[in-house]
């Protein structure tokens, strides 16, 4: 378990250290990255979702988080978040969905600071994560806001 | 009610030929005679009938600022008899009187419906108990005998939940009036019907449903920015360039499972080169603000590819439900975005409704709304919803550079150093389109922002 804190602060560091493209190194050729819109919402496909990209959205996320023209980090955001309570995922929480080796649920805080203006984020994390070599990968990543289903404005920052 | 025949000063010579004045977005007094005088005059749209689908079905909403319920009262089974919610292209035949209440307790004036959506035998207010027929009728009152005669008499309508003046729906589009009195939903919708059809027509079985939850955002900007931004042929190389960019690199041979594959088209698609909205891309305006932009798709551009095998099933249901050449030519129809001026932007071919809410002079919500073709394949929704993710959801890759530009529109209209704001691409070479509208020059045009403040003009006179 200490190997795996480790490696979801790592996940968060580089998210709050703007390192895109490290975060999206860690997740697996067919891994998917779900933010879902309502609690407890049970799929993304039937349902529409705050995100809901698999690997190759994913990676035109990321692709335009680095494109210099991207309006709505002109000025960036600066994030600070916090990984914790994190334990392994009890199967009522995953549902059975994509193979993986560990499934592990965690909560977060994260601020958003952007402008003139800070934010705050909560919510509920679950990594579903593979070995590789001596360390892992993320093979499917949820995030439930606890204000999933607010109307919020502009989100540009994964969490 | 106000005089709105006379000269208000506050608004006089704001809207000039190609022009406006930068208080029109930024002003709250000017937004509070919007409320008054635009949003309590127009029809405003209040949701689809698949939302209340049966009798105590309920759906909350907001007509301008006013919050209100949108419910389905009554037993079922009544013939098709709709009186409140009039179709105006025929009968609902699920029964039940649709009806707009103001969301008002008739006694201390809580909000009596909290939840947004339900079913319910009867409505109770949380304060003192006050309980209301779905039709807003009053039918309990605790400690009744505690008001003197003259006070509160149940039986009375005006101590009810009070409905909205007028309500009526188009093909299950349910629109209502705070106004009493003013056009038919007929005459306001006019052409604008046509875009409704389109939508509906492609329905295999001729029917759609509201599926899929809502997809969110909200914006600090004016409620105007967003329609003359929907229809701006202009804006997507410019403010979505960092999207058109990232797909434009992305590697087509990447796992996907279905989901990077819509999104991913349309940001391409986004870019297409300004020859292209030069050349093929129309745009019509109708009176009472509407617009469309069209002819943007053929077979090849079109996000939802008809090369897609779904697509190809979903034809061959068409034809066999319709006939080759209904289906032809239903699916011949090549709309891209129509508004309806000032409540609803939507996109048949992607079965795409925004409905955008008013906040404040600088503060507004969307909230976006997919439909299910009844009839068509399955795969097709699971488009919709992957299509609704990448333009309405607050996170989308595209649509956050949409907000950060009206964010900055606010803060820049905000400035005094040009009170003046031109809107003149185009001005002068629009021509009658033969259906009571104008066809704008090209697809780069800016006939919709000028149209839409013609009718902004009539409507703030009171004309």
């Amino acid at each position: 378990m200490e190997e795996i804190e480790a490696f979801l602060f790592h996940e968060a560091r580089l998210l709050d250290e703007a390192l895109y493209d490290d975060w999206l190194a860690l997740f697996t050729d067919t891994a998917w990255y779900w933010v879902p819109i309502q609690p407890r919402q049970d799929n993304p496909f039937d349902t529409v979702s705050i995100i809901y990209d698999d690997r190759k959205l994913l990676e035109t996320r990321v692709r335009r988080l680095r494109n210099e023209n991207i309006h709505a980090q002109s000025p960036p955001s600066r994030t600070s978040r916090i990984i914790g309570n994190i334990v392994g995922a009890r199967s009522d929480e995953t549902g059975g969905v994509t193979a993986c080796d560990f499934q592990i649920s965690s909560r977060f805080q994260m601020v958003e600071f952007r402008r003139d203006e800070q934010r705050l984020f909560a919510g509920a994390l679950l990594h579903g994560l593979v070995r590789d070599g001596e360390g892992f990968k993320i093979a499917w990543k949820r995030v439930d806001l606890v204000n999933c289903d607010a109307m919020m404005e502009g989100i540009t920052v994964p969490f | 009610m106000a005089n709105h025949s006379r000269i208000d000063s506050r608004i006089e010579g704001l809207v000039q030929p190609g022009r406006v004045h930068r208080r029109i977005y930024t002003d709250p007094a000017i937004f509070e005679i919007e409320m008054e005088r635009l949003f309590g005059q127009s029809w405003l749209y209040v949701g689809h009938e698949s939302q209340v689908r049966f009798p105590g079905d309920f759906f909350c909403t907001r007509l301008g600022r006013e919050p209100v319920v949108l419910v389905r009262h009554g037993t079922g089974n009544k013939n098709g008899g709709d009186k409140n919610a009039g179709d105006i292209n025929g009968g609902d035949k699920n029964g039940g009187d649709i009806t707009v209440l103001y969301n008002r307790c008739g006694h201390r004036g809580a909000k009596v419906v909290a939840t947004e959506s339900g079913s319910v035998r009867e409505f109770r207010c949380c304060y003192h108990g006050w309980t209301y027929a779905t039709d807003g009728r009053l039918i309990s009152v605790p400690v009744r005998q505690g008001y003197p005669e003259g006070t509160v008499d149940i039986a009375d309508p005006a101590y009810g939940m009070q409905a909205v003046p007028r309500v009526a729906s188009y093909r299950g589009f349910i629109f209502a009036s705070l106004s009493a009195t003013g056009p038919s939903l007929t005459d306001f919708l006019g052409h604008m019907t046509t875009s409704f059809d389109d939508l509906v027509d492609r329905a295999p079985d001729g029917e759609i449903e509201v599926a899929g939850g809502i997809a969110r955002h909200a914006y600090r900007g004016n409620w105007k920015l967003i329609f003359e931004n929907v229809n701006d042929g202009l804006h997507p190389l410019s403010v979505h360039l960092s999207s058109i960019e990232a797909a434009r690199a992305q590697d087509d041979a990447v796992w996907s499972d279905g989901a990077g594959e819509i999104g991913i088209r349309q940001m391409r698609q986004n870019g297409a080169p300004l020859e292209f909205w030069d050349k093929q891309v129309g745009l019509w305006a109708y009176p009472f603000g509407h617009s469309y932009l069209g002819d943007y798709h053929d077979d090849e551009k079109l996000a939802v590819a008809r090369q897609d095998p779904s697509f190809q099933d979903y034809i061959e249901i068409m034809e066999a439900k319709k006939g080759r050449e209904r289906a032809r030519q239903i699916l011949g129809v090549t709309r891209w975005n129509t508004n309806i001026y000032p409540t609803i932007s939507f996109m048949s071919q992607f079965r795409q409704l925004r409905v955008i809410q008013p906040v404040a002079v600088d503060r507004t919500d969307v909230l976006g709304f997919c439909f299910r073709l009844k009839g068509a394949p399955e795969k097709m929704f699971r488009d919709t919803i992957q299509f609704a993710n990448v333009t309405n959801a607050s996170a989308s890759p595209v649509l956050t550079d949409d907000l950060e530009t009206y964010d900055r529109l606010r803060g820049g209209l905000e400035s005094g150093g040009n009170d003046w704001v031109p809107m003149s691409r185009g001005l002068g070479r629009d021509v009658a389109d033969g259906n009571g509208g104008l066809q704008a020059e090209n697809g780069l045009s800016e006939l919709h922002i000028r149209n839409m403040f013609d009718s902004w003009s009539g409507y703030m006179a009171g004309t």
